[in-house]
């Protein structure tokens, strides 16, 4: 795209040149621009996390002020006893058992996807696509009553099976994309050593996969640990999770915007990190990987 | 239900499957690996659904547990009477509809400064998908008590600065959630999901093939007319892609509107509604019959969507 490469036969071009390069150089500053926007607000909330309750609640806004970890003293619970670690513990194991128990059932049926095809696999990946189109509230109120009836409400293992159900097909179809690169000798190989379906997908398969098995992993964590309708409904005081938490957290009076910018930024941690980590693979999760 | 959607849009041309019958066992051999994850997902997403369109058919409110009866298509009726019901309906779709046509249209220009080298490149990349990476609570958390707040939000906070800035001693104080209750909702909404519409239109642009690009430059096409000509048609797809899911995705948002408004000042969508009809007037049967209408809806969106899936799937396959 850049003029760079163009030859500077007459004294035309070289004009030209400099007019495309500061164009360009005008083009990547808006680019900067633009980013820097979009971060803004996020900016402020870390900036205003760090700030004193009475700095944080000013106008015009007190850009300067001394930094502090008072809201974080207050959000872990200083001053109430109140502490947050619960419902981030809940969340935690909500979202990695259920991401475990996503890889378990997906791995497999990825490989029978895309390596060891059955007979109208494409039929079968679109009908699992077509479950994640379905909206989850169209569900809720016989899922309510079911774990009411069995004693499953206010338990982190009910959010476990419904963020499970949530996340394998975009699972699946992220794993069926990544294994269809592993190429079908290396298997074969390890089948005529007699190795079983287990063994190849844990020893051959997975190392091979590994970085697609990784990205999908962190984008099934981010999914299950931001969810919320399903959290408020079917959790009450012990399984309560870190989103639930947030919203309830609100209620406090008098100025609590530091501690509420400091409990936002600790509750989005782990999904930045996920998020930053994975960002390459980031847009294929989001589109059920149709695009790669 | 789901499963008419799944079957239809999937006419791709089948690749001869590399396991073909060689008797039932092997078959089942290689069926196996599948079935958990289906039975599973069967289990958990379309028995419930079913159990939403048996519940549909009762007169069903839980504070009045014996009155409990049959009530045929009585609710769906209701459904369409009902001004909150169908006050949601018109919510939901102008929410939809504004939030993904400002996402496409800021994610495809952004998408087009990213599509160059410059210095940084990978950083404001990184700066640009950090809204989309914040937990939707949190960030709609953000958005009513940092940014919204009429007394100390940074929105008035900008306005006090640049009324000092012009010797205004009293700027413009807007109670933006108030007075402006949708919008504020589908702002905070496209500040979440611009990147994400991004990231796919970078996509697709990063996969226009570089050489017709570069023959359309040295025969003199300026770049509008690339843009138009070329990237725009190549795009097409991709576009139609972000829109669909993006649809799919805010047609089922609850957090934003839970949060920013609970639901109040005309910003109730429809899952708010149903979340609201179930969970607090206990009017079951209401509420799954409105939940059979959203699922219809998404049904049609999810068609076109799964279609174009497919489109860009197949493609795929052929290329490798």
């Amino acid at each position: 795209m850049t003029a760079t490469t163009a030859p500077a036969s007459s004294p035309a071009v070289p004009r030209a040149a400099r007019r495309a390069k500061r164009r360009s150089t005008a083009l990547g500053l808006l680019a900067w621009a633009a980013g820097l926007a979009f971060c803004l607000p996020a900016l402020w909330m870390f900036l205003t996390s760090l700030h004193a309750e009475s700095d944080a609640a000013t106008n015009p806004p007190s850009l300067f002020a001394p930094l502090t970890l008072d809201g974080y003293r207050a959000f872990f619970g200083a001053d109430t006893g109140v502490t947050p670690w619960p419902p981030l513990l809940n969340s935690l194991g909500a979202s990695f058992f259920s991401t475990l128990l996503v890889l378990l059932l997906a791995l497999p049926a990825a490989y029978a996807l895309s390596i060891r095809r059955v007979r109208k696999w494409t039929d079968v990946l679109f009908f699992f696509l077509s479950t994640k189109m379905l909206p989850v509230v169209a569900g809720l109120l016989p899922i309510y009553l079911f774990a009411k009836n069995t004693g499953m409400l206010d338990n982190i293992w009910l959010l476990v099976l419904l963020y499970t159900s949530m996340n394998l097909p975009i699972a699946v179809w992220m794993l069926q994309s990544f294994l269809a690169d592993v190429p079908v000798s290396v298997i074969e190989a390890a089948q005529v050593d007699g190795a079983r379906l287990p063994t190849v997908l844990a020893r051959v398969v997975a190392p091979m996969a590994a970085p697609g098995i990784a990205a999908t992993a962190l984008i099934c964590f981010i999914f299950s640990w931001n969810e919320l309708l399903f959290a408020r409904v079917l959790t009450g005081v012990v399984a309560q999770t870190a989103p639930v938490f947030l919203t309830g957290f609100v209620t406090s009076q008098g100025l609590f915007l530091a501690q509420l910018c400091a409990a936002s930024v600790v509750v989005s941690l782990p999904v930045l990190a996920a998020g930053y980590a994975a960002q390459d693979k980031l847009v294929q999760g989001l589109s059920l990987g149709a695009v790669k | 239900m789901t499963t008419a959607v799944g079957t239809t849009p999937v006419s791709t041309p089948q690749p001869p499957a590399p396991a073909p019958r060689k008797g039932g066992g092997k078959a089942w051999a290689t069926r196996a690996p599948l079935l958990p994850a289906l039975v599973f997902l069967i289990v958990v997403t379309q028995l419930p659904f079913v159990a939403t369109l048996v519940i549909s058919l009762f007169d069903w409110n839980s504070l009045n547990p014996d009155k409990r009866s049959f009530n045929g298509l009585g609710n769906y009726a209701s459904v369409f009477t009902d001004a909150a019901l169908r006050d949601s309906v018109v919510t939901t779709v102008l929410l939809t509809a504004g939030v993904v046509i400002a996402t496409v249209v800021l994610g495809l220009a952004l998408a087009l400064l990213l599509d160059r080298t410059f210095f940084g490149r990978g950083m404001v990349r990184t700066l640009l998908i950090t809204p989309f990476l914040l937990v939707p609570v949190s960030a709609a958390l953000l958005w009513k008590h940092a940014l919204y707040n009429p007394e100390y939000g940074l929105f008035n906070g900008a306005l006090s600065w640049i009324g000092d800035l012009f010797g205004d001693t009293s700027p413009s104080q807007p109670d933006w959630i108030a007075d402006m209750p949708l919008l504020a909702v589908i702002a905070a909404l496209v500040w979440q999901w611009t990147p994400f519409m991004m990231l796919i239109l970078l996509a697709g642009l990063q996969s226009r093939p570089a050489e017709v690009i570069e023959a359309a430059r040295l025969d003199g096409a300026s770049a509008w007319q690339t843009f138009r000509y070329l990237t725009l048609p190549h795009l097409r797809r991709y576009l139609e892609l972000g829109v669909l899911l993006g649809a799919v995705y805010i047609v089922q948002n609850f957090d934003a509107v839970f949060t920013l408004t609970a639901g109040g000042l005309g910003t109730a969508n429809l899952p708010y509604t149903i979340y609201q009809t179930f969970y607090q007037a206990h009017e079951y049967g209401l509420a799954s019959a409105a939940g059979v209408v959203v699922v219809i809806g998404t049904i049609i969106i999810a068609t076109f969507a799964l279609r174009v899936v497919s489109s860009l799937f197949s493609e795929e396959a052929n290329r490798a």
